[in-house]
């Protein structure tokens, strides 16, 4: 039982920075833009994120800062892509790589030393109650902002009247600037919420889930799996941050199953979560296409499976949209 | 575009080359690094020597050939990332076919050559049966497989084919001499891989431009709908681009083994395939600039080597400079775009 419970608990900590990039590319992504950068922010926010805690000895500055490369990295993107017209994907791919040698470059001084951490929380109270202790109880203050984020997102995209805005202008941007919002500005914003989120992330593996910097951090490859999740997650953020932790579970699972394969050399283990993806996005592709509906349709009883499996992207993801040529 | 004179055409060419000069600047400064002198030692790292001239040729090629196999499918808008993981893919399958040779000479080089190209055109199969049948967008299906195919080399690495004794990253048993690709002069460069660079460089041209399949090509990627009404096949004729791709980043795979490691090892793509889909966005995906900017490109990389020695720097700088230069350009279009589209509305 108690192994169980730190399994659980292992699982949250690897997974929140997951969850927190997984909601930031999801609340850009809903609204219409492709963040492609995200492999190279969280690697670059990473390194801005330690550096800053080790200059300032205090690990929430560098949590800030983290966030603020990652903003500005989606700001670089975000004005690229939505004012001057250029490919979103094209410009996302080129940040990925050239932030990921930025940080390696920079970095280059700070790799390996000792740095502060984000430590753990406890919760009075919690930690002798059965189970839910081991979980809750003492954990990385990331987990906890990963869980309200996953929260705050889903409250803000559907109870609020500016999460309204957000789906609007990435599914139906026309009819956004009819209604008289302003397009491509929200979507700079929402562009910039994700990359600080994005950031944030970062900050969570050098702070906490990975202290420290050096080459190989040890996040290299989380980008593109976070990426992949929001497809998964059908760009739902509950949805999403449980894709998220069911990879975490992966990346986990990997440590033990380790342990009963001696054989095959750890690094194997960390390229597995990469074909899971690819066949979990299979998966979620092939639900989507007209033979696999037919069956469905032949057999009713499928039909349950088949609503958690229908998701669709935002509508106008990835199109640029210009106002001046009008409706 | 066509509207603006040569002049102008330059003029914007060297604003974004300048935009690039200032961001490197920019970025390199935290870093502590003399401007100028870092400049300096980069561009001059890669042509002082002839020794140096060879390593920046032997760079060339993979890039080289990753980067006009990258114009065949781009031809089809498509976006073969995966090109990564087939030179990992070309150099498996090429180490694979040596494995039963202590010594051999051209028949088993030409052996190895084949296989590898066939094991990078397989994966590249397999990202665009993904793509095409499977629906997975080829960005997640190549970068997924990029991964797989570095996991298979480590697995292979510390498993079937390490060394006798020691299992190590530093690689598997290195080939025997009489397997190496023959050298140019003393240069570290092989005269068999330059010409392979050259000649799929040639073939990639007269394949895209002066082909009925090259011609319909493009008429898949300027409009895949009306390429589907007029039967062209768009299904057939994007698996073959990605094949063509793939075996072009598995000859550079064999490249990499047969002339500058021998052997294989988990660093053995050096990021080539990341750097080629940038050398195929800075030349807008124009051929006759490609072998120009992988040049480039190459004495960046090998001029870098000297920046830890000489000024304690990092090395990764030069891929700094070359995704700021791409960024530059990109945002110099743009720039262009926004101010057309300006002058069209007063």
């Amino acid at each position: 039982m108690e192994t169980f419970g730190l399994t659980l608990a292992a699982i949250l900590v690897a997974g929140s920075p997951l969850v927190l990039a997984t909601l930031g590319e999801t609340l850009t992504e809903k609204a219409g833009i492709i963040n492609l950068s995200l492999d190279g922010s969280i690697l670059l926010s990473a390194m801005a994120a330690f550096v800053v805690s080790v200059t300032f000895d205090n690990p929430w500055i560098g949590l800030l800062a983290g966030m603020a490369v990652g903003a500005a990295i989606a700001g670089v993107l975000g004005i690229i892509g939505i004012y001057l017209g250029q490919s979103q994907l094209a410009v996302g791919f080129i940040l990925t790589l050239l932030c990921r040698d930025l940080a390696y470059f920079l970095g280059h001084n700070y790799s390996r030393q000792p740095g502060p951490d984000l430590g753990l929380w406890s919760i009075p109270g919690i930690g002798d109650v059965p189970l839910i202790g081991p979980i809750f109880g003492s954990q990385s203050p990331v987990v906890y902002l990963g869980l309200v984020a996953i929260f705050v997102c889903w409250w803000w995209m559907y109870r609020t009247e500016g999460g309204m805005r957000l789906r609007a202008v990435g599914e139906s941007p026309r009819a956004a600037f009819g209604r008289g919002i302003r397009v491509r500005l929200v979507r700079l914003y929402y562009c910039l919420a994700g990359g600080a989120l994005i950031g944030m992330a970062g900050a969570a593996y050098s702070l906490a889930v990975k202290p420290g910097w050096g080459r190989p951090q040890g996040c290299e490859g989380a980008g593109w799996i976070a990426l992949a999740i929001v497809i998964f997650g059908g760009w739902h953020p509950v949805r999403a941050a449980l894709g998220a932790f069911f990879f975490a579970g992966l990346q986990v699972s990997g440590i033990y199953l380790q342990e009963v394969f001696p054989s095959i050399p750890a690094p194997v283990f960390q390229v597995a979560p990469f074909p899971m993806m690819i066949l979990t996005l299979l998966a979620v592709n092939l639900g989507r296409m007209g033979w696999m509906q037919d069956i469905v349709r032949r057999h009713p009883f499928l039909k349950t499976f088949s609503k958690g499996w229908s998701i669709e992207a935002p509508a106008a993801l990835g199109q640029d949209f210009d106002p001046k040529k009008g409706l | 575009m066509n509207r603006d004179s040569l002049l102008a055409q330059i003029g914007w060419v060297c604003a974004a080359l300048g935009l690039a000069l200032f961001l490197t600047i920019l970025v390199a400064w935290p870093a502590g690094a003399p401007p100028f002198e870092t400049i300096y030692v980069l561009f001059k790292g890669g042509v002082s020597s002839m020794s140096k001239i060879g390593r920046v040729l032997a760079g060339w090629v993979p890039l080289t050939l990753c980067a006009v196999g990258l114009l065949v499918p781009f031809t089809a808008r498509l976006w073969n990332i995966g090109v990564e993981g087939q030179v990992i893919m070309g150099a498996i399958f090429c180490t694979a076919a040596l494995r039963p040779y202590d010594e051999g000479g051209a028949l088993q080089i030409a052996l190895a050559i084949g296989a590898a190209m066939l094991g990078g055109a397989l994966w590249a199969l397999l990202a665009g049966c993904l793509r095409v049948f499977g629906r997975v967008h080829e960005i997640f299906s190549g970068l997924g497989l990029n991964f797989v195919a570095l996991g298979v080399t480590l697995w292979l690495i510390f498993g079937p084919w390490k060394r006798p004794g020691v299992a190590s990253m530093s690689g598997t048993q290195p080939l025997d001499m009489s397997l190496w690709l023959p050298r140019l002069g003393k240069l570290s460069v092989s005269w068999v891989g330059l010409a392979l660079a050259i000649a799929a460089t040639i073939f990639v041209y007269i394949l895209l431009y002066r082909t009925k399949w090259g011609l319909k090509m493009r008429a898949v990627g300027e409009n895949p709908k009306a390429a589907t009404l007029f039967s062209l096949g768009p299904r057939r004729r994007l698996l073959q681009a990605f094949m063509i791709c793939g075996a072009l980043a598995g000859l550079a795979g064999a490249t990499q083994v047969l002339g500058v490691y021998h052997r294989l090892l988990p660093a053995i793509s050096s990021n080539y395939g990341y750097t080629a889909l940038l050398v195929g966005m800075m030349a807008s995906f124009r051929l006759p600039l490609v072998p120009f900017i992988c040049l480039f490109f190459a004495s960046l990389n090998v001029g870098s080597i000297q920046l830890p020695l000489q000024l304690g720097l990092d090395s990764s700088l030069s891929g700094v400079i070359q995704g700021v230069m791409v960024l530059s350009l990109f945002i110099v279009q743009g720039l262009r775009l926004w101010l057309r589209q300006r002058k069209e509305a007063d």
